[in-house]
């Protein structure tokens, strides 16, 4: 139910609506609820509505620090 | 897919596992409650639970809105879907919960009633719109994720001034939950278990923020990490939560920072306490009646709402009688101890919610960790 995945925004529509991309697949969901989405945005998707906006940034430091673990072990 | 097979990464997990087991102190239990289906389900299917040192407990919370919801609100939701010219929505996982005598909604379909699964709220007001010959009722339920859409369904009824589209709504909070599992001398007569720690809920988050753990965190003094729903994001969090214990501190620290922050999305906020307000009792499968921790729909659009419209009355009814679904959702038994799991009660014929929902604790079991734990 809480289950929500990102997906990169490919178009924006009329009416607060976008195109979405994932796995391959598109699909149109609402962009209601989040303000200032743009076309490569990534957003976390659920029930067809975006809920928010992912941060490249921060999944990038937290990518890093998860990648020292992985070379701790090495 | 990107921001996703990134966070499952196997080398990591096994570096963050020889992480734990070099940080973990040799003679305690770390007693740590994920509250989110979503992560009980993420520890199952990616054998995290194998990777954990042995002093590392996960206990299971209620986290799963389809499990906590009492069988009395699915009954009404049954009663309404076999009156005359009512068209009921919700989503898929509910369709197969057990209610009363057996009922459940699929069967209820099976039998005749107009039940239609959606996968968006909108679905249902748009089914509203080209049906203007039906009454069209969205059985709304889920946590603070779910809940915006809903809202922004009940306010564009309104914007249409649609007369046949309404809400039952069972929209629950997480805060006043966890509270209540530690504190309410109710959940201590119940056999709740100690709990150290909590795994705080990722995509709840996205909305509301971190910020409403805060003052439980220092209250309780119980360390909250909200976590993110991928593998490595919950032995990270798992990582943050024993530091935290280890060196005597109880905060909310946010390893889900890619999309949680100090405040949420302040426009779902917003639009969620425009539509609905506090109920000030809701009951709980498993946790009872927990104080103010549910939503209902506030009086300007009273229309909208299913219970005033239809008339619906309350009611209590209890378990099945060899369902321990209570159990499992607070924490004070693991699915595999409930007498019937695996045996009378199976995903293709579940006896409980837990058994039922993509998030319960009794289906990750069983699916992805029931033949280990009889090992």
């Amino acid at each position: 139910m809480c289950l929500a995945v990102p997906a990169r925004v490919c178009a924006l529509l009329d009416g607060e609506r976008a195109v979405i991309e994932l796995d391959g697949l598109k699909r149109e969901i609402s962009i209601e609820l989040v303000d200032d989405v743009t076309v490569g945005d990534y957003v976390i998707v659920h029930v067809g509505h975006a809920l928010g906006k992912l941060d490249p940034e921060e999944a990038e430091e937290t990518l890093a620090l998860l990648r020292d673990f992985a070379e701790a072990q090495a | 897919m990107k921001y996703i097979d990134e966070f499952r990464d196997g080398a990591a997990a096994r570096g963050l596992a020889r992480q734990l087991a070099v940080e973990i102190q040799p003679d305690r239990e770390y007693r740590l409650m994920e509250f989110c289906g979503g992560h009980t389900h993420a520890i199952y299917r990616y054998g995290v639970q194998d990777l954990l040192p042995a002093g590392i407990r996960m206990i299971h919370g209620p986290g799963c809105p389809v499990c906590v919801l009492p069988v009395g609100r699915l009954d009404m939701a049954l009663d309404l879907a076999t009156r005359p010219n009512v068209t009921l929505c919700s989503y898929g996982d509910m369709l197969r919960v057990p209610g009363s005598g057996g009922q459940s909604l699929l069967r209820a379909k099976a039998a005749g009633a107009e039940i239609r699964m959606i996968y968006s709220a909108a679905e249902a007001l748009e089914l509203a719109r080209r049906h203007s010959e039906r009454e069209v009722v969205f059985f709304a339920i889920g946590f603070e994720t779910t809940t915006p859409p809903t809202a922004l369904v009940i306010q564009q009824a309104a914007a249409l001034d649609l007369p046949n589209f309404s809400v039952f709504c069972n929209h629950v909070l997480t805060p006043p939950a966890i509270v209540h599992l530690l504190d309410s001398p109710e959940a201590r007569e119940l056999d709740a278990v100690a709990i150290d720690g909590f795994l705080g809920p990722a995509h709840v988050s996205v909305v509301i923020g971190s910020r409403p753990y805060e003052a439980f965190a220092s209250g309780y003094h119980k360390p909250v990490v909200i976590a993110g729903f991928e593998p490595l994001d919950v032995m990270q969090s798992i990582l943050m939560l024993v530091r935290q214990l280890n060196e005597g501190r109880a905060e909310v620290e946010n390893q889900y920072t890619r999309a949680v922050t100090r405040d949420g999305n302040a426009k779902a906020q917003r639009l969620v306490a425009e539509i609905l307000e506090p109920r000030s009792v809701f009951e709980w499968r498993g946790l009872g009646p927990v104080p103010r921790s549910a939503l209902q729909i506030r009086a300007p659009y009273a229309r909208f709402d299913a219970e005033r419209r239809f008339a619906l009355e309350p009611r209590t009814v209890p378990d099945h009688r060899a369902c321990q679904c209570g159990a499992v959702l607070r924490g004070a038994i693991k699915p595999t101890d409930c007498k019937v799991f695996g045996t009378a009660c199976t995903p293709e014929t579940p006896l409980g919610a837990c058994m039922v929902s993509a998030e319960g604790a009794c289906a990750a079991y069983y699916s992805y960790g029931r033949y280990q734990e009889a090992a």
